[in-house]
């Protein structure tokens, strides 16, 4: 265990945990929070609730986005659901079994305790949403519907057709905008952090640019929360949004935050494949439609060389023609395997020559026998006993439509053909990043004062995220951790008064920050941000993707310095710096990116086992398993930025202690 | 394809803007229409030409940040789509596209074709929220059961993702389909029964004080929505108004 990391897990029980910390954790009474200030990085699920939260406990709250409204940020665009402990269902879930399969999915890699709490406060989350007036499904008596995810044998999970993350963020946005109209909180649109301010070892503001204006702003605080996201945009192509970027995070991880796991990264087995060179993003197709929708390639290389060329259609293809392979590889979760299983199985297909689009890269999912399904059991209900296979088909058609009519659409819009009729085709895609910011129990970085909550910190997922649990956490951490647990830290600064914002550490990271964003504009260079955002993301991709090897990650790290050195002679960056310049701003989130690819490869080549979306090719079984190396790799792998080189970065060990789950092979056979 | 793009440019809000025209060539029709921008753009900086400006950042149609009025509609000739939704197949080679950004008073123009939304933010800040606190101990969320058919409808008027095509296709530039979607929202549901009428009365209130036009009932809002928003809802909150004035 590294002397610089303290966990502070409380003792106890893990089921008693929290409920002893929160009775343990000093408050700040209600006329002292009014004297602090608390800055909100980023207004995702994450961030929205912790700002809301804390205005209405009483601190004074900033909060920051660079969209041009809160409402904005990517947990919008999250598809499926959020799920929660309930057992609405009666299928024999509960709090353990939601803990228990959130350490599991996530291959034994996260913190037992963080992960109980999560799963305790989950069902508070349901409640709190409500309560809002958050529009989840529902069925004809009212109640709350369910729907089951991967990586799990019980229907937990909360939706609101496939706009749950929008309809969450919503209430979350509503709960925020409900405390800027009381002027709790200060809202900062289109501003983003481009430095930290650390005084005397402490978090104590940030360096924002109004992008409207391009003028750097100092903003002191008494503490700062980032919930800035993740990193997935490193691979250029992924499905996050174009805006998403890892500078806050980046920016605080120079200034003394350990950055954990960087190497944790999930690529989602179901998104829409790449179809040419200017592509900008990927797109999502949620996985709930697993739950209908059956994945398979033609069982013959012929068959998946005609389809390629033309000559075959999917339909075309009878059932022994098919190769339903997660149902024939994992026969008790089947085509609901956790994402990284169902990745890794989706390229070996591929990688052997089954792929079924031009590229080679994509493979079925299939709703033609869910539409039968539910036709037959609409055709039952409504006394069509003699019911035709058109009546059916047309009748399951609108069952699955009114479950799914959202992605069906968005599939048709990008790709103009109809899912309804023929199968979709899918390929995996980046999605989501399971490392971030080194974070306590309480969610406190390395660096006093500095918070980081949902996927911008490392602490729930491990190495692998089970789908509807992102919005599980982000929330948890913005409505139900961070209000209790940054009192361990603010009730220390009821008399410290106001932060002045001149203050020389202030005044050091606005006149660093200029001289960066001066030097992009100043850079004689004649090659546009995107082309090297574009390069760095193949680079990433190929060597730091769904498979892994000593080989191409030493092949990574140098193609990726190359590149920084190239980037910083080379890049052309138009316009001025006191003016909105999406270009300037681009260059300032990319060149954070060249950084982080290392790092990112420096893990993966320092985890020398495969879990989760980590797959090492050296660490494989015959069957081409993953195989984890408890022994040597129970820890999580915290790097301190060192000698202003993320290529010397020091590891620092955090041991993971298993007291209540067994460390298994993980198994969905 | 080949085509000739005429995209509004200006530099802020204080400048006057005009029209730009552009070529762009090889164009796939299997590219969004921002990735056609992003083709120009690229082309642009190595002109030594600045970019043109505009907003946009999910790009599958959610976020709501995409807003440009294309050949004179909002999100361009497509159906239930935003313009990141939008696909070049729905132009033909040769075409000329002209480019703009939303025009309405209470949406000034920040550069180019972005434009200054805050005044929905601020609309929301006037009521569209719930009262409630987070809180530990709310009653249990399967409580209060809900009518399937009002949760659905209240779910189909939460879709709104704010993006302001209706004001921009609106000819009095009004904000109805916006407003009356959040009112319609927690009217249909139990939990927005305890502060309707402040709740109607004010956003109402902020609404005209934004400058947005009034409705006139011409329907191109929802024909323009990429959400497929319903004028029902603005009927809705029209009920809504008259019961929160007759009650005060």
């Amino acid at each position: 265990m590294s002397t610089k990391l303290n966990s502070r897990i409380p003792e106890g029980p893990v089921a008693e945990k929290w409920t002893k910390h929160k009775g343990t954790i000093p408050l700040v009474s209600p006329a002292n929070k009014r004297r602090i200030d608390v800055i909100v990085v980023g207004t995702g699920l994450a961030g929205s609730s912790a700002a809301a939260s804390l205005a209405e406990l009483g601190y004074n709250v900033k909060a920051f986005c660079f969209q041009d409204s809160p409402r904005r940020a990517h947990s919008i665009a999250a598809q499926g659901g959020i799920n929660a402990a309930k057992n609405y269902q009666n299928d024999g879930d509960s709090v353990f079994r939601l803990f228990y399969d959130t350490i599991k999915g996530g291959d034994y890699r996260s913190r037992e305790a963080n992960v109980h709490r999560l799963a305790e406060v989950s069902t508070s989350i349901i409640d709190q949403c409500v309560a809002q007036g958050v529009p989840f499904a529902r069925d004809y008596g009212g109640l709350l519907d369910n729907r089951s995810f991967g990586g799990v044998q019980v229907s937990r999970t909360f939706y609101a057709k496939g706009q749950t993350g929008q309809q969450l963020l919503l209430g979350a946005y509503s709960a925020l905008e409900r405390q800027v109209a009381k002027g709790r909180v200060k809202m900062y649109a289109r501003h983003e952090m481009v430095d930290l301010v650390v005084v005397k070892g402490k978090a104590r503001g940030i360096i924002a640019r109004n992008l409207v204006t391009g003028e750097l702003e100092r903003h002191s605080a008494h503490a700062v929360i980032v919930a800035s996201g993740g990193y997935g945009n490193v691979f250029y192509l992924s499905t996050n949004a174009m805006g998403s970027n890892v500078t806050a995070a980046w920016k605080a991880h120079k200034k003394g935050a350990f950055f954990a796991n960087p190497c944790f990264t999930q690529i989602h087995p179901t998104c829409i494949p790449v179809n040419g060179e200017t592509q900008s993003k990927l797109t999502l197709m949620s996985e709930s439609l697993r739950n209908d929708g059956r994945i398979w390639v033609p069982a013959s290389l012929e068959d998946a060389k005609a389809i390629r060329e033309g000559r075959l259609k999917a339909i075309d293809l009878s059932e022994e023609q098919r190769d339903y392979y997660l149902e024939r590889r994992y026969p008790a979760f089947g085509n609901l395997v956790p994402r990284d299983v169902a990745s890794r199985a989706a390229k070996e297909r591929c990688d052997a020559g089954y792929g079924v689009n031009k590229t080679g890269e994509a493979v079925y999912l299939d709703f033609a026998a869910a539409i039968v399904r539910y036709g037959q059991e609409q055709a039952n209900l409504k006394g069509m006993h003699q019911a035709t296979e058109s009546e059916i088909v047309a009748l399951g058609t609108k069952v699955v439509a009114s479950k799914y009519g959202n992605l069906f659409q968005m599939y048709e819009k990008i790709t103009d053909e109809n899912p309804y009729t023929a199968p979709m085709k899918i390929y995996p895609a980046v999605h989501y990043t399971m490392g971030g910011l080194w974070v306590d129990y309480n969610l406190m970085s390395t660096v006093p004062g500095l918070f980081v909550a949902g996927e911008a910190n490392f602490s729930d997922h491990g190495a692998n995220r089970l789908g509807a649990s992102a919005l599980m956490q982000g929330l948890a951490d913005g409505y139900f951790v961070l209000p209790y647990t940054v009192g361990t830290f603010l009730a220390d600064d009821i008399s410290t008064g106001p932060i002045s914002t001149d203050l020389p550490e202030f005044a050091e990271a606005e006149s660093a920050s200029r001289a960066r964003l001066e030097g992009f504009l100043n850079s004689k260079g004649s090659v546009p941000v995107e082309v090297f955002h574009r390069r760095l993301g193949r680079i990433v991709w190929d060597n730091i993707g769904m498979a892994r090897s000593e080989m191409g990650l030493k092949k990574a790290i140098a193609a990726i310095r190359a590149l920084r050195e190239e980037f910083y002679r080379d890049v052309k960056v138009l316009g001025g710096m006191y003016e909105m310049n999406p270009e300037l701003d681009k260059a300032n989130r990319v060149a954070d990116f060249l950084e982080l690819g290392e790092l990112m490869a420096l893990d993966a080549l320092a985890r020398e086992e495969s879990c989760g979306g980590h797959f090492r090719d050296e660490h494989q079984s015959e069957e081409g398993e993953a195989l984890r190396r408890d022994e040597e790799f129970a820890f999580v792998s915290a790097w301190e930025f060192t000698d202003g080189d993320p290529g010397k970065a020091t590891l620092h060990k955090e041991e993971l202690v298993f007291e209540n789950i067994k460390l298994v092979t993980r198994s969905y056979k | 394809m080949n085509l000739t793009l005429k995209v509004w440019r200006q530099k802020n809000a204080k400048e006057t803007g005009s029209f730009a025209t552009y070529q762009v060539r090889d164009i796939s029709p299997d590219m969004s229409f921002l990735e056609m921008m992003d083709v120009l753009n690229e082309q642009l900086i190595s002109q030594g030409t600045e970019s043109v400006v505009f907003d946009h950042d999910c790009r599958e149609g959610i976020c709501g940040m995409c807003s440009m009025f294309i050949n004179g509609e909002a999100h361009g000739p497509d159906r239930g789509v935003t313009t990141c939704q939008l696909h070049m197949r729905k132009f033909k080679d040769g075409d000329t596209i002209t480019v703009e950004p939303w025009r309405a008073k209470a949406f000034p123009v920040v550069r180019d074709l972005m434009v200054d939304r805050s005044s929905f933010d601020r609309i929301i800040q006037a009521g569209g929220f719930i009262s409630v606190n987070t809180m530990g101990n709310l009653p249990d969320a399967n409580a209060t059961p809900i009518e399937k058919h009002d949760a659905d409808a209240a779910f189909d008027a939460a879709t709104c993702i704010g993006c302001g095509a209706c004001v921009a296709t609106c000819k009095n530039a009004s904000a109805m389909l916006f407003v009356s979607a959040k009112v319609s929202q927690f009217a249909l549901l139990p939990q927005g029964q305890v502060e309707a009428a402040d709740r109607v009365r004010n956003m109402v209130n902020q609404m005209d004080l934004e400058g947005f036009g009034n409705c006139t009932n011409t329907g191109a809002c929802e024909v323009e929505c990429p959400k497929g928003i319903s004028i029902e809802n603005i009927a809705r909150m029209n009920r809504e108004y008259l019961k929160a004035s007759l009650i005060s």
